[in-house]
């Protein structure tokens, strides 16, 4: 460091006398253009998909860039009732809510259990979570489509919540894991010199105490499993589709008949509710990732 | 909490309910470990655990997925599948994937990252830029999409007659009429490439400006005394103390790039892209596994799918390891 020091102090210096440096004018001048550039590779096609939502499949080839004729919303019913995103979504607010739910309970229960008592096995416990979330899902795939064919739930949403429940889980655990070691131990004690037994204990105090850390968890569970693709199409190809199912499937179709206005409702239809609550919370989800990092 | 206490503690009174604690045989305690771990452990057990030990016994067999019956083949399946031209080609395709997409990303997301933290005034303390924080926001909008509409919608840019990119680099005067992106071996894979990227920049943008907030600004502050400028205090400063956030983005992005299944799904209609230049092992998995019913091959592709990831994992665990040592030092 000490070479570093005497390299550089004459421009140091400067910097130092100088009131507002026409160098940091200029590297604020250069981030903003540069930021500025990304925004509008990440902003503009989705504005463009947007306006291509209302348009005619005509007026799309005509002009790229032209402005639709009328916003008019014949797509968005289209996609709606005849190509079944609605159904989809339907199915998929279902599937997502329901699953969200239980493995927020049982990934908080479990969590508890490891974090605040140890017996013998849990460390092996804690460790096959840790594999669960190493192992690539792939591998698991075609065993698990035999296992739900042998139980009757293949191609059935409750097939699918149970599966979605079970491969969060391991993320669940080991997240919320760690939010419960750090929730001070004299809590739990004072309650149980009050009488509180174990269950009163979890659901009263530590639950509600663990609400910043569910929070963190809840939000990016949702995404992940509102995203998820892989599991449906394989374990649920003949059942009632969820929403990134149908619109994969709504695509594929496209190659034969052309409706490119009504593919880009359903696309647009599957990116907006949650493009929308990400804004509305966007201050919540920024602190959580910060808090994923700093464990 | 001056509640009357559940019925199981009633019995023993105040000291006997702490003392239970210590003995672990209230029936309170017994039922609560038996649900609150028994019933997650069950599910994970049978749906996760269960088939993932599985798999690699189907490795071994030459089971079709749809007969009861099947029998031992041993390593049979690893051998064809190295043999098999498709899935080398899916394998050429996924390290091109694994080479490119955590550098690239990484690289890309840390700079925004730095402009944004680092970018304020040189003097007094250390400043974010100024109004940045509408350009993090933004940035992170493609992770809030589910990946197959980030396919479709690319999809639809690239485009060659009715696609966003065509129709601005002909307004730009270029001549690119026509021309098909994703149906040309050349540009095809480059394209998914840049889609991928894009997907996921934003996330890992957000993750590092988290982990530079958190570095003291003594450190900063020391490193500007000592003289260092911007560029020197990214590299010796900013890196070196949230190389583990970069180490998590690198086996994430890594695992990521050995799968790809969605993207390369939603954006190829005809699945592998032309000439198979953008097939990659997932889909040859889910293609063995579902159109030509052959389960034992599938697993034991995913097997090697599953030892590639860790391998990778291992490999950026090691280079993180043998680089901090001297990273270390050198602060």
């Amino acid at each position: 460091m000490t070479l570093l020091k005497q390299k550089t102090v004459p421009v140091g210096h400067i910097e130092r006398e100088a009131k507002s440096t026409p160098g940091d004018r200029a590297v604020a001048a250069t981030s903003h253009v540069v930021l500025a550039i990304w925004s509008a590779i990440v902003v503009l096609p989705l504005l463009w998909t947007f306006m291509s939502s209302f348009k005619t499949s005509n007026e799309i080839f005509a002009s790229p860039f032209a402005l639709p004729g009328a916003w008019k919303l014949d797509n968005y019913i289209k996609a709606w009732s005849e190509a079944g995103i609605g159904a989809a979504f339907i199915n998929s607010v279902i599937v997502v809510g329901v699953s969200l739910v239980l493995v927020m309970l049982l990934g908080a229960m479990c969590a508890y259990v490891l974090a605040r008592f140890t017996f013998r096995g849990s460390r092996i416990i804690y460790v096959l979570m840790l594999a669960g979330l190493t192992f690539p899902i792939f591998l698991a795939m075609v065993p698990l489509f035999g296992v739900l064919k042998g139980m009757g739930l293949l191609n059935q949403l409750p097939g699918l919540i149970i599966t979605y429940v079970a491969f969060a889980l391991p993320f669940t655990v080991f997240f919320l894991f760690a939010f419960f070691k750090n929730l001070p131990g004299e809590i739990a004690e004072a309650a149980a010199i009050d009488g509180a037994g174990e269950w009163r204990t979890f659901f009263q105090i530590m639950l509600p105490m663990a609400r910043p850390g569910l929070a963190s968890v809840a939000i990016f569970n949702f995404l992940g499993l509102w995203n998820q693709f892989l599991i449906p199409v394989t374990i649920n190809a003949g059942g009632p589709k969820v929403l990134s199912q149908e619109l994969f499937a709504f695509a594929q179709q496209m190659g034969y008949a052309v409706d490119f206005g009504a593919l880009f409702a359903a696309v647009t239809v599957t990116v907006i509710p949650v493009l929308i609550a990400y804004i509305l919370f966007q201050r919540q989800l920024q602190g959580s990732v910060s808090q994923g990092t700093s464990r | 909490m001056s509640l009357p206490p559940p019925t199981a503690v009633l019995e023993g009174g105040r000291k006997a309910a702490i003392q239970s604690r210590r003995k672990n045989l209230t029936f309170d305690k017994v039922s609560f470990m038996a649900v609150f771990l028994g019933i997650p452990l069950a599910i994970y057990l049978v749906f996760v655990i269960w088939p993932f030990l599985q798999a690699f016994v189907y490795s071994l067999t030459d089971w079709s997925g749809f007969s009861p019956n099947y029998k031992f083949v041993g390593l049979d399946n690893y051998a064809r599948i190295f043999t098999d031209d498709q899935f080398l080609k899916a394998l050429s395709n996924n390290v091109i994937l694994l080479i490119v997409v955590p550098l690239v990303t990484v690289v890309l997301s840390l700079v925004l990252a730095t402009l944004v933290t680092v970018g304020g005034s040189s003097k007094g303390q250390v400043k974010g830029l100024r109004n940045s924080s509408f350009y993090r926001v933004v940035s992170f909008f493609p992770y809030t999409i589910p990946a197959v509409a980030i396919g479709i919608m690319w999809g639809q840019i690239y485009d060659p007659s009715g696609g966003l990119l065509n129709g601005a680099l002909n307004a730009l005067g270029l001549n690119f009429k026509d021309y098909a992106w994703l149906g040309n071996t050349n540009t095809a894979m480059w394209c998914s490439i840049f889609v991928i990227i894009w997907g996921f920049v934003g996330f890992y943008m957000v993750l590092f400006i988290a982990g530079i907030k958190g570095i003291p600004a003594e450190l900063f502050e020391a490193a500007r005394i000592d003289g260092a400028g911007r560029f020197r205090t990214a590299v010796s400063v900013t890196i070196p103390m949230i190389r583990d956030n970069i180490q998590t983005a690198y086996v994430y992005l890594g695992i990521f790039a050995l799968d790809a299944f969605v993207y390369m799904a939603s954006l190829f209609p005809n699945a592998g892209g032309p000439e198979n230049s953008t097939l990659v092992m997932s889909q040859q998995l889910f293609f063995t596994a579902f159109q030509r019913g052959q389960f034992g091959m599938a697993t034991a592709m995913g097997v090697i799918l599953a030892l590639a990831t860790l391998l990778f994992s291992g490999l950026v665990f090691l280079v993180n390891k043998l680089t901090g040592g001297s990273e270390g030092g050198r602060l």
